[in-house]
């Protein structure tokens, strides 16, 4: 029996777990695919929106501007990537100036601090490639980037490190309520907890809908696709540039990442299969015509990569936070879309808080409130990596030439708690496959170095987990074999 | 009378060249614009050969090497290329290889040996 | 560490470099090499077609490759093996790192750049879709299939039909698998015509030019490929979609020489090459820095790679003896009527000692054409070449003699024209 359950690893449940771990008590986080970071988190903006956007008055923008205030010393706590680049919205019309001001009263409203509007001129110092037609901008300087898998990644190893257990590859399929405990059934089994945390993304709506007639949830996954371009053009953009936002969401933005790449992004296309994170042509094309408006002569030819992630897009379009009135136990984190990522820590907070009231949970005494990501070694003086490859030669071998990824900081990403188990995995935690090359170089030998670690044969790593093997069989395995034509 | 059009392949020219044939001998050869392309041209509609290159597994390499590329040591009849294949597919080599070591000799009947082309410790 | 020439990359150019080098004379040559092997990508590349020209003998690249690695070795030069070169500076402070010696840092007087290309990725084709596994670069393909002997799939479509991709669609026939079509963007094919028909034609493979890639199937491994022809624009036509079941997708879409290192360090790089700018010595605009093989600029023959790395490695040597003469008499090669780009971009003819290879890209299929290579008015070579075509560069020969009997020389120029 649990105390609480979690369903989701993406960053609210890994928040929630986090944050919830500071209590006593037994709690657990089930995925459904094979790692945290699997859905929406690993395919987003990566920002840290300064809070003027969201509506005032709603749980939106206190999350959001709570969780702009939370992140910058979670961030040094938790050791991931997160920069203050700060935000400009900028407006291409005489004719906007009124929705630019209504964005600035509303943040002010929010309670963001030091939000200016910004004439032309000062625009075009502050970010010479902001296009020539530009007016004027809203700036925020408390606009922030952020590496989303490392915080989301963060997150859950810290919840785990203070004791939360997680199981992947384990799908909800439905709930059964007790007295004073739900039986959550699984295509791996039942689990019995006190409490059950839905934080489960595109799909918290089907969930919810399983144990509450009085108010049903109804999600639209709302896709975004995404460019990235090569570091090369690192330094096109310094701070985040948002055009107005429209109906649809933030629309285009072109911004830095932590990392030194620039993205552009997202559209808005509602789309009904949840789990339809494909790109399509229509979709790129709109987004390269869109990306353009705000910035004059963009490398869009630089693009590196493609993706999309899905917005967990409730009709309200608010966050739903909060125990189900027909459903006591059941604690919903759902609608989550942007700003999820900002408000993640805010809502973890709130919601373990939450549980804590209702519960009675005691803290706990030896907390640990710190975690240490990978160690990278471009981080290092000469003097120290190089004692570190005397000490330990791994180090020196580099496996990912185009983000300089060695083969120490793969075998640590595997070996730690909560390790990568495929490529993705990999990936997510060290950079590996995400430089210009994709992977094209890097992937034969960080497959060699997981089937070794994880004592497997070659054949059986996954890009993914489940069925996404990357080798079918060795050379000539099928000749002499009755083959289909 | 039959007509065959082909490409050249001797070099990057990549002649189109025409053969007539009667009864499968060769009457005539047009297009080419050197010997060895009308050589390849005559060669290619009566006999063709290719030269097969390949993988066989290998063991006991001190490097982790799982296996050794290798080649028929000279053509062999085109229509013979999957039946050299399937056999390959048995052949198990042992390290050391040296770049010419003979891994299997009289490749499915053709007469050709299968020689490794990479030195393998 | 301290060495006269310090040459990044052990494969075809790099090894070539080196030998040359050292028969003209240095004795003081590192190599370093990333992989744990020299040899480069002939390592993975055992068919055969290497080696026509320089040996008159038919070899695989593994047996090109060794027979150029056995003269590195007679000849005692160093190398470092798994070593990654970090950064070079521009005053030719390299960096570079591996298990053994750690952290490292050579001063070089004179540094060839020689690290190969890399492939195109889908990523950077924007090719719309899911992001399944069994999507590969063809050279990825090539090196799991003939390093590993492992199978990446079993029914493929390939996009692209660069040499790479042709190659890889008989490699992956003759190890079980059933390729079910090659599709090609542009309306002729970007391989040689020998690859073509032994390794498509030779299978019934088909071919389908003026196609191109619209949609990937398969959330977590291919499951589907949808091609769909090209317009003039290369844009694909709506309707003309054709489906492929498959579980594996090859990509050959081109190659990219890979220049991080020397744009770290202030190489000029071409935008039509994405390589290094270079005079008559191979020698970028950095003294004492020279560049050959497909970081220069991607080649077709290896061949071709070994002549112009050697002809970099001698100029290398020279630059040890004369150093570096100023760049007030370079003549920028013009051209008109069909090449994209030459090397060397320029040619200072009181620098040239020897024979001069300029080597050049047309950037479409052209038939009945003459080549003329004009020193001011006067036409020094003149070619009938009944076909040129993008996949298979062009080499003119430029001799000592004719640039002597040009003092005051104004204007090298090449001209295609209809023959």
């Amino acid at each position: 029996m649990y105390d609480v359950i979690i369903i989701g690893a993406g960053v609210t449940g890994c928040a929630v777990a986090r944050y919830l771990s500071r209590y006593q008590g037994k709690m657990l986080v089930l995925e459904r695919a094979e790692d945290v970071c699997c859905g929406t988190s690993k395919a987003n903006s990566a920002i840290i929106h300064a809070g003027f956007d969201a509506a005032h008055g709603s749980l939106m923008a206190e999350m959001n501007v709570r969780g702009n205030r939370m992140v910058p010393q979670l961030a040094r706590d938790l050791d991931f990537p997160f920069q203050m680049n700060g935000s400009l919205v900028v407006c291409m019309s005489e004719e906007d100036m009124p929705r630019l001001r209504a964005l600035y009263e509303n943040g002010v409203k929010n309670g963001v601090e030091h939000l200016e509007i910004v004439d032309s001129k000062r625009l075009h110092e502050l970010e010479p490639n902001v296009s020539k037609n530009a007016v004027a901008a809203l700036w925020a300087p408390t606009g922030g980037i952020v590496c989303p898998f490392n915080m989301t990644i963060a997150l859950a190893e810290n919840a785990y490190a203070n004791g939360v257990e997680f199981r992947f590859n384990t799908k909800v399929t439905g709930f059964t309520r007790g007295s004073g405990c739900w039986t959550i059934h699984t295509d791996g089994g039942d689990f019995q907890t006190r409490y059950v945390v839905n934080a489960a993304g595109v799909y918290a709506d089907v969930l919810h809908n399983m144990v509450s007639e009085e108010r049903k949830l109804h999600i639209t996954p709302r896709r975004g696709d995404y460019c990235l371009l090569d570091k090369q053009t690192g330094g096109f953009v310094s701070h985040t540039v948002f055009q107005l936002p429209g109906k649809l969401g933030k629309g285009v933005l072109v911004s830095p990442t932590v990392h030194g790449n620039i993205i552009v992004g997202p559209t808005a296309i509602d789309i009904e299969d949840r789990d339809g994170t494909n790109t399509t042509a229509a979709g790129l094309d709109d987004l390269i015509a869109k990306a353009g408006i705000s910035v004059d002569n963009l490398p869009i030819r630089q693009t590196i990569t493609s993706f999309a992630g899905l917005r967990a897009h409730e009709d309200h379009h608010e966050f739903v936070i909060g125990e189900v009135g027909d459903a006591p136990g059941f604690i919903d984190c759902a609608g989550i879309e942007s700003p999820g990522l900002t408000s993640a820590p805010a809502i973890g907070e709130t919601v373990a808080e939450l549980l804590r009231e209702k519960m009675g949970l005691a803290e706990k005494e030896n907390f640990i409130a710190t975690r240490k990501g990978l160690l990278d070694p471009k981080t290092l003086s000469r003097e120290e990596y190089q004692a570190l490859i005397r000490e330990n030669p791994a180090y020196g071998q580099i496996i990912c030439r185009c983000e300089q990824v060695t083969e120490g900081e793969i075998i640590d990403a595997i070996r730690r708690p909560l390790g990568a188990r495929s490529l993705d995995g990999v990936k997510r935690r060290t950079r590996a496959g995400m430089g210009r090359c994709q992977a094209g170089f890097c992937s034969p030998r960080v497959m060699e170095i997981l089937a070794r670690e994880l004592g497997v044969s070659q054949a059986e790593i996954t890009k993914c987990g489940g069925a996404s093997r990357l080798i079918v069989g060795v050379n000539k395995d099928s000749i002499g074999e009755v083959r289909e034509g | 009378m039959e007509k065959r059009e082909l490409t050249c392949i001797g070099c990057p020219l990549g002649c189109a060249i025409t053969v007539t044939l009667d009864g499968g001998e060769v009457k005539d050869i047009v297009g080419f614009t050197c010997k060895r392309g009308k050589e390849y041209a005559r060669k290619e509609v009566t006999n063709p050969t290719r030269i097969v290159t390949s993988t066989v597994r290998l063991i006991g390499s001190k490097t982790g090497a799982c296996v050794v590329s290798c080649k028929t040591a000279q053509d062999i009849p085109k229509g013979k290329i999957f039946a050299v294949t399937a056999v390959l597919k048995d052949v198990i080599a042992a390290a050391p290889v040296n770049i010419g070591d003979v891994l299997l000799k009289d490749v499915a009947g053709t007469g050709v040996d299968i020689v490794a082309t990479k030195a393998v410790r | 560490m301290k060495y006269e020439i310090a040459i990044i990359g052990g494969g075809p150019a790099g090894l070539a470099a080196a030998i040359a080098a050292y028969d003209a004379g240095c004795r003081s040559i590192l190599i370093l090499e990333r992989d744990n092997q020299l040899g480069g990508i002939l390592n993975q590349c055992i068919h055969n077609g290497f080696g026509l020209h320089t040996f008159g003998e038919e070899l695989t690249g593994p047996e090109y490759a060794a027979r150029f690695a056995k003269q590195v070795l007679d000849r005692g030069i160093e190398y470092k093996l798994n070593t990654m070169v970090l950064s070079i500076s521009e005053d030719k402070k390299i960096t570079a790192v591996n298990r053994t010696d750690g952290l490292i840092e050579i001063e070089a007087t004179a540094v060839i750049l020689a690290m190969g290309c890399r492939e195109r990725s889908r990523g950077a084709l924007n090719i719309p879709g899911f992001r399944p596994a069994g999507i590969y670069s063809a050279g990825t393909a090539q090196r799991l299939v003939n390093i590993e002997g492992f199978l990446p799939g079993r029914r493929v479509v390939i996009l692209g039909s660069g040499d790479i991709g042709l190659i890889m669609a008989r490699r992956m026939t003759l190890e079980g698998a059933k390729v079910l079509v090659v599709a090609e963007l542009m309306p002729y094919s970007g391989g040689l015509k020998r690859n073509i028909v032994q390794c498509l034609n030779d299978f019934d493979i088909p071919l389908k030019l003026s196609h191109t890639v619209v949609d990937i199937q398969g959330r977590e491994r291919v499951t589907g490929v949808t091609i769909a022809e090209v317009g003039p624009d290369r844009k694909p036509i709506p309707g003309t979609e054709i489906h492929y079941d498959c579980d594996t997708l090859l990509l050959s879409c081109g190659l990219l020489p890979e220049n991080e290192l020397s744009r770290g360090m202030g190489v000029t790089i071409s935008p039509v090459t994405n390589g290094p700018v270079v005079d008559e010595s191979l020698q970028t605009n950095i003294p004492g820095v020279f560049a050959a093989g497909n970081v220069l600029h991607v080649h077709d023959l290896v061949d071709f790679v070994s002549e112009e790395a050697a002809a970099a490695g001698r100029a290398a040597a020279r630059y040890l003896e004369q150093g570096s003469q100023s760049g007030a008499g370079e003549i920028n090669v013009t051209f008109e009527g069909g090449p994209r780009y030459t090397v060397p971009a320029s040619i200072d003819p009181k620098r040239v000692s020897d024979d001069l290879v300029i080597r050049f890209r047309v950037g479409g299929v052209m038939k009945n054409r003459r080549v003329r290579l004009y020193l001011d008015d006067e036409v020094v070579v003149s070619r009938k070449r009944p076909v040129m075509a993008p996949g298979e560069m062009e080499e003119l020969k430029l001799t000592k003699e004719a640039l002597a009997a040009h003092p005051d020389l104004k204007r090298i120029h090449i001209a295609v024209e209809e023959a």
